[in-house]
């Protein structure tokens, strides 16, 4: 997909602090191109979190968002994102009785599904990473959130003149250089912000080297082509709500087929359709009579 | 229903071409019909729906939810409303391109039956959208990764190319011949122009599913599905046009007087085609399975069951009915085919938009009645425009040239 890519130059162009970090495409370990190493990543490990929950009040204060719920509720069910909670911690017990908490948010794709989808742009992919949604330019098709393979652009339906919603992974914020408002409070070290390609080679050395300690899968590291937000735990992804449908490879990829389509026939049709006229025609005018046998043309 | 009662000796211009040569109280008393009445009390419901919506937001009329994204007005009147116009230019290219003269008399209701079907189809896009003044987006912003770029474009572009092509009648209807003069002469380039946006939109509609290959049941899933949505548009096309030229016959008969034309060889001519297409589209959509490597989901639970109706019941039937109608000249059992041919390509767009769609989610969506009201009121919408226009204007005959330049 180019449209990180373009974005990239574009930024380039205008010569946004975002050149400073470490140029795309470089290669990182043993010569092995990871995609996005360069953009701004957090790794979760869900076996240090303590499910305080400050990084959704943390959300909701940098967000102008309603206050979360009260802890008592909040682990009573299985929550999901919405318009106006952008993350939320799940609790699960492990067999043990121990429990796991698992913040979710927007995954902030490499390469986004909803980016390619949107039509008209409002989805965009900023070079250092967050998937930047622009509320002036969308008309509301949500094609963005069938395209998600995780359901996180959340969208205002109550509104008459609504909005999609999701996590920013604070842009703003990290424009200023600053950590999106959720890592800054985490206090138990379950939000690593940093570099994709170092966020994965630290998951890495956690996951690979304490065999027994960790499931051996770094979510994120491959799913949807890659995603800026990384999750270790040492319980199956799956019971942590994670869907494991999702595929391995760049879902704008997937339509690309499909979008060689236009060129071909925008080239071919008129011609050959062109010829089929002059095929069902000839003769025509050998019998002076445009509608020959088969009764009056009218063009 | 709107037969022409004897005219008075002089007749307006309003009275000629709106009230079907009757005076005002007339025409007033003629619309007191049935078929009216109860087209009256849809749109009644429908249409104060349609505007509450923008009120009141999607949320206070529809059962959309943030799993469920797309319902009835995307499933139903576009995916739905797309196909079943596709009779336009595959009726154009027939007659236009192919030669086929025979099939002359039904390529404009064809083409009416498409604009419409289009026009509908975007007031239904845009009741669904959250801020539908922000299409010019598309425009300015070259959402060039998008396939909803694609269709946008692509049905913006046809649209025009099908009112173009609609404005020969219109005009004709007005009497102006500057206008259908030229318009006629370009009938071919029109006609061109709208294979080649239909084989685009029509496979692009497919291809917006391609993207989400987790949330569409695997039967349906296919990285083909461009394909498949091309051809079963021209199944719908072909369907549409027998279904449609069946109904005409027999409600507009009065307009046929004077231009006879061999209805059941035509049907049966599109009856072969038919079966040719569909026959080709079981096998291409049994394929897109096996390339899916979902071969052990078929009859395995609902949808492995549901798949069958689809394919047995909806794609296959018709096909060999089709067949069998065409060889032994039964054009009624290829006008049951067109009904079900209809009924199937529906069954199949609704299938991929909303029911097969989520499969594996635990809350399924049903449509609101809201929602079901605003999507009657706007086939009835269609409904009322097509009878209103062919009562009026040269659609099921031809305008005889030399008796309008007496005029």
């Amino acid at each position: 997909m180019k449209v990180g890519r373009r974005t990239f130059l574009q930024m380039g162009a205008a010569g946004t602090a975002a050149l400073a970090v470490a140029p795309r495409g470089a290669s990182a370990v043993g010569g092995v191109e990871t995609p996005g190493e360069g953009e701004r990543s957090v790794l979760v490990d869900t076996t240090v979190c303590v499910g305080c929950r400050a990084c959704e009040a943390a959300c909701a204060e940098a967000n102008s968002l309603p206050d979360p719920v009260p802890d008592a509720e909040a682990y009573a069910t299985r929550r999901l994102t919405g318009p106006s909670s952008f993350t939320v911690v799940n609790q699960i017990d492990k067999p043990s009785g121990e429990k796991r908490y698992v913040k979710r948010q927007c995954m902030h794709c490499v390469e986004p599904a909803c980016a390619s989808a949107c039509p008209v742009r409002a989805i965009d992919k900023e070079a250092t990473g967050p998937v930047a949604y622009h509320g002036d330019r969308c008309m509301g098709c949500r094609y963005c959130m069938v395209a998600c393979p995780w359901s996180m652009p959340k969208y205002q339906y109550a509104k008459a003149i609504p909005l999609v919603r999701k996590c920013t992974f604070c842009a703003p914020r990290q424009a200023e250089g600053k950590k999106p408002g959720c890592v800054s409070v985490c206090p138990s070290g379950a939000l690593n912000f940093g570099l994709r390609g170092e966020m994965l080679e630290e998951a890495r050395r956690r996951v690979f080297g304490n065999i027994g300690r960790y499931t051996q899968h770094i979510y994120g590291e491959h799913e949807a082509g890659g995603t800026n937000w990384l999750y270790i735990t040492d319980i199956p992804f799956e019971r942590l709500g994670f869907e494991v449908r999702v595929n391995d490879n760049s879902y704008p990829k997937l339509v690309k087929g499909a979008l060689g389509v236009p060129p071909v026939v925008m080239t071919l049709w008129p011609p050959l359709l062109m010829g089929m006229y002059a095929f069902s025609h000839r003769g025509e005018k050998k019998n002076g009579n445009k509608g020959g046998a088969n009764g009056g043309h009218h063009g | 229903m709107d037969s022409a009662a004897s005219a008075p000796a002089q007749t307006t211009w309003v009275q000629e071409k709106i009230f079907l040569r009757m005076t005002l109280k007339e025409y007033l008393k003629s619309l007191w019909t049935p078929f009216n009445i109860v087209a009256a009390a849809i749109l009644c419901v429908g249409l104060p729906l349609l505007v509450f919506r923008f009120y009141a937001g999607l949320g206070a009329v529809t059962n959309l939810s943030q799993t469920q994204p797309w319902g009835l007005w995307i499933g139903f009147d576009m995916m739905t409303g797309i196909a079943l116009a596709a009779g336009g230019f595959t009726i154009g290219a027939t007659v236009e391109i192919f030669g086929l003269e025979d099939y002359h008399p039904i390529e404009r209701p064809a083409i009416l039956t498409g604009f419409l079907g289009y026009v509908i189809a975007i007031v239904g896009l845009i009741a669904d959208l959250g801020k539908p003044w922000n299409m010019v987006g598309i425009f300015s912003q070259n959402g060039t990764q998008s396939v909803l770029f694609e269709v946008a474009w692509c049905v913006l572009c046809y649209t025009s190319v099908l009112a173009l092509e609609f404005a020969v009648p219109f005009f004709e209807w007005l009497g102006w011949q500057r206008f259908y003069r030229p318009l006629k002469k370009i009938l071919l380039a029109l006609t061109v122009l709208s294979v080649m946006f239909s084989t685009m939109h029509q496979s692009a509609l497919g291809s917006l599913f391609i993207i989400a290959p987790g949330r569409l049941h695997p039967l349906w899933y296919s990285e083909s599905m461009f394909f498949f949505f091309f051809v079963s548009a021209v199944i719908a096309g072909i369907s549409m046009v027998i279904v449609e030229s069946a109904i005409s016959h027999k409600v507009f008969s009065s307009q046929f007087e004077g231009h006879h034309f061999d209805a059941d060889a035509l049907t049966l001519g599109l009856g072969k085609a038919g079966a040719v297409v569909m026959f080709a589209y079981f096998f291409l959509k049994l394929q897109g399975v096996i390339d899916n490597h979902a071969l052990e989901y078929i009859g395995q639970g609902f949808y492995g069951r549901w798949w069958l109706v689809e394919m047995l019941g909806f794609i296959l039937l018709p096909s060999v009915m089709y067949a069998w109608g065409a060889r032994n000249k039964r054009a009624d059992v290829v006008r049951v085919a067109g009904v079900i041919g209809v009924t199937g390509i529906v069954l199949n767009r609704l299938n991929i938009s909303l029911i097969a769609f989520n499969w594996n989610q635990p809350v399924r969506y049903v449509p609101s009645w809201m929602e079901i009201s605003v999507s009657l009121a706007l086939v009835t919408l269609g409904v009322l425009s097509f009878r209103w226009i062919v009562n009026r204007m040269p659609v099921l005959h031809e305008l005889d040239e030399s008796s309008q330049a007496s005029h």
